[in-house]
C-alpha cells in the first residue's frame, strides 16, 4: 500500500475492516465529487478483498465478512463502473478460467456463491451456472466457455451420485483432457472424492481458491 | 382415516418398550446403560427401502406406515424417529399452498427429496414491527408470504387498540372477498394437517404396542437459525450482523422465549419430553468465536435452560463441525440434553462434553452410502471402544440418521455391528 495516497489507504482499510458505511460513502465521494479515476477506485477495492480473503484464509474472518464485503463491493462497482470512459484499460488479466455449479437434484447455492465471490476476487474468471445443473448442461458450457478448472457443488448426499454422474459424462465427452474437477459441499470427504472421481475436494472456499492456485501455477 | 385403530400392548412389548426408553433415559442421566441404545431416524431412505417414489411417501399416508413399520421391526432400534411426522406432510404442504420448500410435484421430480428455499421473508426494515408485535407481523407480513392458504388474512382489521364500537366495526373485515377465502382455505388445509397428524398418531401407537417408543416427537429451532433460515434468510441475516446488530439481538433474545413457550406446549401435547432442534448456522465454519458467542450462543442457551426448566429434554444435532464450538456449548446443567452431532468427531466430543450431556451420532454420511459393510462394522466398532466403553453416553446413529442413498445392507451393518460391540 506504499504508493497509496492518505484517502486511498483510508478507504481500504475501511472496506478490509467492515466498515461499511464510512468506505461506502468514502468510495462514493471519491467517485462523484474528486472525480478519481474509477478504475483505480476498482483497483483498491480489489486490494481491500486481497485483504479480506488473507483474513478469512487465516481464520479471522468467515462467512459473514465474505458476504458483508461482497455487498460493499458491489455497491461501489455499481456507482464506478458508468463512469469508467470506453478508453480506459480493462480488466486485469485473469488466472484462469473457472466453471461452477450446482449439480443435478441439488438446489443449494450459498456454499457456491461464496466459492464463486472468493475465485473471482482472487483473479480467476469465474462463470457460475446455477444451481440443479443437468449434465449435459454442464457438458455445453464447457465445450462453451473452455474451463481450466470445473466446480461441482452440492449439499446433499444424492449430489454424491450427480456428481458421479457429471463427472463420467465430462470424461465421456472427452473434455476431462487437462482439465481438473473438484467438487464441495458440507457432506463432501475423501472418501466421495474417490467415489465420483473428481481430482480434489474441499468443504470451504479457502481450500477452493488453493486449488485453484495450485492447478494455476501460482502460490496459493 | 376412520376411526382409531385399537392396538394392545402386550406384556412382553410393554417390558421392551419400557427397556429400550430406560437405555435412552440412562444415557441422559449420564448413567450406564444395559448396552449403547440404538436409533432409527429415517426420512426419504424409506422410500429405497419400500421400493417407492419419494413422492409416494409424501403422499400415502398408509404405505409410508407400513414401510416405516417394516424397517422398525427388521432393524428394532430402541427409538426411532416418528417417521410419518418428518416426511408424510405431502398434502399438508399442498392444502397450505407452502412456499418455503420444493417438493415432490412442486418444484422437485418424484424421486427427490423435498428442499428449502433460502430466501428473504422479512426485509431488513421490518425488525421493529416484528420486535413490537411478533403476532401482528405473523399475520399481516409474514403467513401471506410463505403460504398461499394464509394470503388474504392481511386484510383482517389491525386489532391492538380496538374497543368498544370501534372494535364492533372491525369485524367488517371478515367479510371482505379475500378474508374469506383465506379462512376457507385454512379451515380445510387444517383438516387435512389434522389427518396428518392422526396417521402419526396411530403409527406411533403402533409402535408403542410393538415395544418401540419414538426418540422424539417435538421439534424446535434455535433463536438465531429461525430469523437466518425462515425470515432473513442466510445473506440477509450475515449482512444484519453488522447492519441490524442491536435490533437481532433483542429478536433472538425475545424468540427464545415464545420458541420455549412453543415447545414445551409440544411436550405437553404429545406427552414426550425430547425436543429435536436441527442445529444449521453453529458450525466453526460459518462464523467467528467471537460472533457465536455474541449472536449465536446466549439466545440458544437461554433457550436451552427454559426447556429443561419446563421438564423438556433438549436434542440438539449440531450440524456440520462444532468442534470449535464444544468447550462453549459444556455450560448448561449436566445430565439434561442429548448432543446430536454430524461431523465433529465423537471422541473429542466424548472428551469435551462427556460429564455433560448424552451423545448421538454419528456414523459419516459418506461412509453409509458409498462405503462397504465391513467398513460400518469398523466406524460402530471405533465408536464403540472409543465413546461408549470409555464411560460415553453414547446413542448410535447416523451423522443426520440414515442418508437417503443408503444401501440396505450398511444399515443392516450398522444395527449388527451396535448388538456385537456394545451389549
Amino acid at each position: 500500500m506504499s504508493d497509496m495516497t492518505d484517502q486511498e489507504r483510508q478507504l481500504v482499510e475501511m472496506l478490509a475492516d467492515m466498515n461499511e458505511d464510512e468506505g461506502v460513502a468514502l468510495a462514493k465521494r471519491m467517485l462523484l465529487e474528486d472525480g478519481a479515476d474509477p478504475l483505480r477506485v476498482l483497483e483498491l477495492c480489489r486490494n481491500a478483498m486481497d485483504i479480506v480473503g488473507k483474513r478469512f484464509a487465516e481464520g479471522e474472518y468467515f462467512l459473514p465478512e465474505l458476504v458483508l464485503a461482497g455487498e460493499m463491493l458491489e455497491v461501489i462497482g455499481a456507482v464506478a463502473k458508468p463512469l469508467i470512459k470506453q478508453s480506459s484499460g480493462g480488466e486485469p488479466k485473469r488466472l484462469a478460467r473457472v466453471l461452477i455449479g450446482t449439480v443435478h437434484g441439488d438446489l443449494h447455492d450459498i456454499g457456491k456463491n461464496i466459492v464463486t465471490f472468493m475465485l473471482d476476487i482472487n483473479g480467476f474468471e469465474v462463470k457460475d451456472i446455477g444451481v440443479d445443473v443437468p449434465v449435459a448442461t454442464f457438458i455445453d458450457e464447457i465445450t462453451d466457455f473452455k474451463p481450466q478448472v470445473v466446480g461441482l457443488s452440492g449439499f446433499l448426499t444424492l449430489a454424491f451420485d450427480s456428481m458421479k454422474e457429471t463427472i463420467d459424462a465430462i470424461a465421456g465427452a472427452g473434455l476431462r483432457g487437462n482439465m481438473k474437477i473438484m467438487i464441495g459441499g458440507g457432506q463432501i470427504d475423501e472418501t466421495v472424492r474417490s467415489y465420483t472421481g473428481a481430482d480434489a475436494f474441499g468443504t470451504n472456499a479457502v481450500d477452493a481458491v488453493t486449488l485453484c492456485k495450485g492447478w494455476a501455477g501460482v502460490a496459493a | 382415516m376412520s376411526a382409531p385403530a385399537t392396538y394392545t400392548q402386550t406384556p412382553e412389548a410393554k417390558a421392551a418398550y419400557d427397556a429400550r426408553w430406560q437405555r435412552v433415559m440412562d444415557c441422559v442421566a449420564l448413567k450406564q446403560p444395559d448396552r449403547m441404545p440404538t436409533t432409527m431416524m429415517a426420512t426419504f431412505w424409506l422410500a429405497r427401502y419400500g421400493g417407492i417414489s419419494n413422492k409416494q411417501l409424501m403422499y400415502d399416508y398408509e404405505a409410508t406406515k407400513a414401510i416405516a413399520e417394516r424397517a422398525i421391526l427388521e432393524f428394532e432400534p430402541d427409538a426411532p424417529s416418528p417417521i410419518i411426522l418428518g416426511v408424510a406432510m405431502g398434502p399438508s404442504l399442498e392444502a397450505v399452498g407452502y412456499k418455503q420448500v420444493q417438493w415432490p410435484g412442486h418444484g422437485v421430480r418424484d424421486d427427490q427429496p423435498y428442499q428449502y428455499l433460502d430466501r428473504e421473508y422479512m426485509r431488513a426494515d421490518e425488525y421493529d414491527e416484528f420486535l413490537f408485535d411478533p403476532t401482528g407481523f405473523y399475520l399481516q407480513k409474514y403467513l401471506p408470504r410463505i403460504g398461499e392458504a394464509f394470503e388474504g388474512i392481511d386484510e383482517i382489521a389491525y386489532l391492538p387498540g380496538l374497543q368498544y364500537f370501534r372494535l364492533i366495526g372491525a369485524v367488517r373485515t371478515f367479510s371482505r372477498p379475500r378474508v374469506r377465502k383465506a379462512l376457507e382455505a385454512l379451515m380445510k388445509a387444517g383438516e387435512e394437517v389434522e389427518r396428518w397428524g392422526r396417521h402419526h398418531h396411530d403409527f406411533t401407537r403402533r409402535m408403542a404396542a410393538h415395544g418401540f417408543p419414538m426418540s422424539y416427537i417435538s421439534t424446535s429451532i434455535s433463536p438465531y437459525d429461525l430469523i437466518a433460515d425462515y425470515f432473513r434468510g442466510a445473506t440477509g441475516m450475515m449482512k444484519d450482523l453488522f447492519r441490524n446488530k442491536d435490533k437481532l439481538l433483542l429478536l433472538l433474545d425475545k424468540a427464545a422465549t415464545f420458541l420455549v413457550r412453543q415447545a414445551l406446549s409440544g411436550i405437553k401435547s404429545s406427552g414426550h419430553p425430547v425436543v429435536f432442534i436441527p442445529i444449521h448456522w453453529a458450525p466453526d465454519a460459518f462464523m467467528s468465536p467471537k460472533q457465536f458467542e455474541t449472536f449465536w450462543w446466549p439466545s440458544f442457551r437461554k433457550m436451552l435452560l427454559g426447556l429443561i426448566e419446563g421438564g423438556a429434554i433438549p436434542m440438539p444435532l449440531w450440524e456440520a463441525d462444532c468442534t470449535k464450538r464444544l468447550e462453549t456449548i459444556r455450560d448448561i446443567p449436566p445430565g439434561k440434553c442429548i448432543y446430536w452431532f454430524e461431523r465433529t468427531d465423537m471422541v473429542r466430543a466424548f472428551e469435551v462434553l462427556g460429564d455433560v450431556v448424552a451423545l448421538r451420532g454419528n456414523l459419516s454420511p459418506s461412509l453409509m452410502t458409498t462405503g462397504k459393510p465391513e467398513e460400518v462394522d469398523a466406524a460402530v466398532r471405533h465408536l464403540a471402544e472409543n465413546v461408549f466403553h470409555k464411560g460415553g453416553r453414547l446413542i448410535l446413529d447416523g451423522a443426520f440418521g440414515i442418508p437417503d442413498e443408503t444401501p440396505v445392507e450398511n444399515v443392516r451393518a450398522m444395527f449388527t455391528a451396535a448388538r456385537k460391540y456394545a451389549s
